[in-house]
Parts: C-alpha cells; sequence; structure tokens
C-alpha cells in the first residue's frame, strides 16, 4: 500500500477574546492588538492526522496560509508530531484563494486525505472543506465527530440539526473535524524545543482572481431594551409580562 | 429579467422552514423564483410561497444522498438554464452543500447571511464575522453567486396570490466516481427539539450548580415549547450532551426567544445566541455580561426564580388556552 500523506490545513486567528474594531469610514477592520492562535478547531485536525498516522502510518504535513507570524502554529503542529510543514505566504486572499491554495498544495503533495477544522474563528464560514474537495474532484465531509479508515474505506459521522448522518466514502478526502472528535494532545517541552529548530517550507502562492470582496463594515448596534429587573413576585410576573405582551415570544 | 433558484430542503418530507425563508427572500429579489428539488415530492407550499417553477433532479445515483454528486448535479442544472443566483439554507446540508456548487459554477459563495440588499446591479450580503462582533457587507466579484441564509433570519412569509408553478424533471449526467460519499443513516435524537430549530432555547449554565439541577432547565423549556441548551462550561463538565451546546464551539442559535439562565454570558456563549430575536436571561450576577445583551433580564438566584418563572408561565398558557 502506498503511504498515506495527510494534509492538515491549520490557520492563524485573532484570540476569541480579542477587540476587533471598524474604521471611521467602515472601509476596513481595526484589529490592533489582537493576540493570535491557533484556531480552536484545527487543534482537533492535527490530533485526528496524527491519530490516523498512528492507526495507519504515513506522514503528516501541516500546512497554513498566511503571514510568516503564522509560522508559529506550524511550530505548534510540529511540537504535536507533524512530519513536516509547510507555510504560503499570502495575506489578503478571499476565502476562495486561500480554498485554491490549499487545493493546489494537497495536488502537489498527492494528500489523500485534507483535514481540516470545522471553521476558523474570524470568519465562522464552514466552507473550507466543501470548498477544497471540489476543487480536487473529491468529496468532502464537514463538522465530522467520529472518522473511521479501513484501507482506502471511510465511515463517519457528521453533526447535523437533531441528530448525526452516518456517511461511508472512499479515500482521497476532505474532512472537517468537530470538537468531541478527539482530545488533542499537549506538546511536551523537549518537542516544543526541537520543532523549533525544525525547517518550515515556503511555498509561493498560486495567483488567484478573487470572487467575494468585503466592501464595508460595521460594529452591529445593540437594539436591545434591556429592562433589567429584581427578584422579587412582582418583578418575575412583570418579566413574564415583557416576554408575552411586549416581545410576544412566549 | 432576474431568476434566483431556491435549493428546498426537505426533512421527512417536510420542506425546512429554512428553505421557506429563502424563497421568501428570493421573491424580494428577483421576478422569478424557481424551487429546486432532489426527488419529485408535489407540495402546495410551494404555490403558496409564489414559487414560478419547480424542476425535481432526478437520477439513479441520488437515491442515497451525496452532497458531492448533488452539487454536481445542482450546478449542471444552473449551467443548463444560465442561472446565475442561487439560495440555500445555512443548514447543516446546506453549508456543505452550497460552497461545493459555488465551485462548479466558478461563482462567488456568500455564507451564513443575515440580510441581502440590492445594490448598482449587485446583491450585497450582510454576515457576521468574528463571533458577531463585527458585520461585512459582502459583494460577489463573480457573474454567478451561491448565497446561504442563516436560519430564522428572514422571514418566511407565503404571496399575496398563490402561483400555478410549471414543472419540469432535470436529469443530470452523473457517473459513480461523482457520489464517492453518500449518507447511509440518520440517527435522531428521538424526542427531543434541537437548539438549532427551537422557536425558543432556555440555556443553562454553571450557575445551575449541577447537572441534577437541569430538571429545571427542563421544566421551563417544556412549558414554553422550547430546547434546552447548555454553555460550554456545563458541557465540558459533562453535565450535558455537547450536542445543546450554544456557542463558538457549539451550536450558533437564532431563536425567537433566548432565556440564559446562570449563564455569565462570555464572548465564546454570546458568539453562539446574538442574533437571537429577544434575549433574556436570569442571573444572581448584576454585572453579569450576559445583561448587557439582554433584552430582558431578572438579577436572581436561578433556583428561586426558576419555579416561580414555570408557575406563572403554566398560568398564562392555561389562560390563554381557554
Amino acid at each position: 500500500m502506498v503511504v498515506m500523506t495527510i494534509l492538515t490545513c491549520i490557520s492563524y486567528v485573532p484570540d476569541t477574546a480579542a477587540k476587533i474594531g471598524v474604521t471611521a469610514d467602515g472601509s476596513g477592520l481595526e484589529l490592533g492588538g489582537a493576540k493570535y492562535i491557533l484556531n480552536p478547531y484545527d487543534e482537533f485536525a492535527i490530533e485526528e492526522a496524527l491519530l490516523q498516522r498512528e492507526r495507519h502510518g504515513g506522514r503528516v504535513v501541516a500546512l497554513t496560509v498566511g503571514s510568516d507570524a503564522a509560522k508559529e502554529i506550524l511550530r505548534t503542529a510540529l511540537a504535536m508530531g507533524a512530519d513536516s510543514a509547510a507555510i504560503i505566504a499570502a495575506t489578503g486572499l478571499d476565502s476562495f484563494g486561500v480554498a485554491a491554495n490549499i487545493a493546489a498544495y494537497a495536488n502537489a503533495i498527492n494528500a489523500s486525505l485534507v483535514l481540516l477544522g470545522r471553521q476558523s474563528i474570524d470568519h465562522d464560514s464552514f466552507q473550507m472543506a466543501s470548498t477544497v474537495g471540489a476543487l480536487l474532484g473529491i468529496p468532502a465531509i464537514s463538522v465530522v465527530s467520529k472518522l473511521d479508515i479501513e484501507g482506502d474505506r471511510v465511515r463517519a459521522e457528521r453533526d447535523i440539526e437533531g441528530g448525526k448522518e452516518v456517511l461511508e466514502a472512499t479515500l482521497p478526502l476532505v474532512v472537517s473535524v468537530q470538537k468531541g472528535i478527539n482530545n488533542p494532545r499537549y506538546p511536551k517541552l523537549p518537542e516544543i524545543m526541537k520543532a523549533k529548530s525544525k525547517p518550515i517550507e515556503s511555498v509561493e502562492p498560486v495567483a488567484v482572481s478573487p470572487r467575494a470582496a468585503m466592501v464595508r463594515y460595521q460594529v452591529p448596534q445593540l437594539k436591545r431594551a434591556n429592562k433589567i429587573l429584581g427578584d422579587s413576585d412582582a418583578d418575575i410576573t412583570e418579566f413574564v409580562r415583557l416576554l408575552h405582551e411586549e416581545a410576544k415570544v412566549i | 429579467m432576474s431568476t434566483i433558484a431556491v435549493f428546498i430542503e426537505r426533512r421527512g418530507g417536510a420542506i425546512k422552514r429554512a428553505a421557506l425563508e429563502a424563497i421568501t427572500a428570493a421573491r424580494f429579489h428577483a421576478d422569478r423564483v424557481i424551487a429546486l428539488e432532489l426527488g419529485s415530492d408535489v407540495d402546495g407550499l410551494l404555490a403558496a410561497y409564489g414559487v414560478h417553477e419547480v424542476v425535481s433532479i432526478e437520477h439513479a445515483l441520488l437515491e442515497r444522498y451525496s452532497s458531492q454528486a448533488v452539487a454536481e448535479a445542482i450546478a449542471q442544472w444552473a449551467k443548463s438554464r444560465q442561472v446565475a443566483t442561487l439560495f440555500f439554507g445555512a443548514t447543516a446540508m446546506g453549508k456543505e452543500l452550497a460552497p461545493r456548487v459555488a465551485v462548479h459554477l466558478e461563482a462567488a459563495y456568500v455564507p451564513d447571511c443575515v440580510e441581502l440588499a440590492a445594490s448598482d446591479g449587485h446583491l450585497d450580503a450582510v454576515r457576521p464575522l468574528y463571533a458577531g462582533k463585527v458585520r461585512a457587507t459582502v459583494r460577489p466579484l463573480t457573474e454567478r453567486a451561491v448565497y446561504s441564509l442563516r436560519p430564522n433570519m428572514f422571514t418566511a412569509r407565503p404571496a399575496e396570490q398563490p402561483s400555478t408553478p410549471e414543472f419540469s424533471t432535470f436529469t443530470p449526467s452523473l457517473s459513480q466516481e461523482q457520489c464517492r460519499v453518500v449518507v447511509t443513516e440518520i440517527v435522531r435524537n428521538e424526542g427531543k427539539l434541537d437548539v438549532l430549530e427551537a422557536d425558543i432555547v432556555v440555556s443553562g449554565g454553571r450557575g445551575m450548580k449541577g447537572p441534577e439541577h437541569f430538571v429545571l432547565i427542563e421544566e421551563l423549556a417544556a412549558v414554553l415549547g422550547g430546547a434546552v441548551g447548555a454553555s460550554r462550561a456545563v458541557v465540558d463538565a459533562g453535565w450535558r450532551p455537547h450536542s445543546e451546546q450554544v456557542g463558538q464551539t457549539g451550536k450558533t442559535v437564532s431563536p425567537n426567544l433566548y432565556l440564559a439562565c446562570g449563564i455569565s454570558g462570555a464572548v465564546q456563549h454570546l458568539a453562539g445566541m446574538s442574533s437571537s430575536k429577544v434575549i433574556a436571561a436570569i442571573n444572581k450576577d448584576k454585572d453579569a455580561p450576559i445583561f448587557k445583551v439582554a433584552d430582558y433580564g431578572i438579577v436572581g438566584d436561578v433556583f428561586e426564580v426558576i419555579p416561580k418563572l414555570i408557575e406563572r408561565i403554566r398560568a398564562l398558557k392555561q389562560s390563554s388556552a381557554s
């Protein structure tokens, strides 16, 4: 059997707690001072890649698309156990541009399994697995909470409204993973130290025309009634009245 | 003349509300709305919603649902009819399918729209970014565009005049290689309303103090006809299943009423519920961040307040029923 190449795609995103602002003219975002982290869902993708390698052999390649600073998360992936890491140095791409670059790299290394987090917490769009899969002409399964591989046959479970779907597929395949699929390991200090000196491959980006543009940004205006009451019997009665008569939701 | 095609998602034969919402939104932005069906269910609802045409996509290889094959089929149809704009509900199915269709059509994909606005011949969409902290107006730069619409953000409303839709069948050209993924089984959480589909969500957090106290949340949800949700803290503690988790690592919900009980309102939680129509909260800490985003709040002990709330809501339901 050929050695399985598992590509795990990870992104470098502002911490959830980061303050995100909009420039005065609404044309751009103000991310100044935001702390950047490994996208939380991508930890599950890295861990799943390592677990599948433990079961089936092969190698794990970690990839990110972004600025030089994003190398930090590739070091995390290497410390967790990825065999190699690559960065496509490109910024300002739209989602399609990122997907096109991931697909080109997956093709170049002949990846048989591409693993991603179900969403990146900056744009929350859940689209990367499907887009990369379609570009590669292979199937994709998103929001996966269980992944079993035997030979080239795959059985997966994915979360849907009110339950889950069981799917069957064959490799090559793109999978986005969900919290609960595994428990990501913490890299140990010696591995963290070793990862610091491992080479990171730099890949030339593929030029792609953007398909969508963010033309304006705004901070959502909170139009909340904000009627905060106490806990007296009269207040509880009033709370129910407000929900019933004013908000008309009960 | 502009045309928008809307993918009709069904569950157990019934059209999902997200599809009806998408049809309603499409009526505002197009002269002609085409409903795209998998299989040939005939449904009077589509006429009531003013759809001009119903297309059934049929193929022997589509007997078992395959996102790969369905995306291919929809794209073939859209090309054959030169339809440039497609709407999907941003459901589990829609979010997986729509980006694939977009790739096949070399179209922009605009995910999770909460507003749509025509502007200079473009159909722009507003969508939340960074856990809802910012909203962006997204403009497709391509001739074709595929949108997914966040459920419960657009109102589903029948047309003023029902239509008499034309019916046709489309048979795509598919190979086995295009069906390399199939759904083999769907496991339902029986008897439990999902937070993603409920009009009312009652969520409990760490303030509930232990899994045994969630009976209060369950009873409150039951009397309101809503679903039970949970914060990340209580899911991580093993008190509640992950399927109930609302927030960034759980589900993003926008019900008509979101009632947070004993939830402080960390930014990760707000990310999952801040687009709810009405937000109410019960928390004993008057400075809890949840109150900043709440329409209605009670500063008090959940163990004292919830039983009284259940009693009053039950009385209200009984008086309005009689």
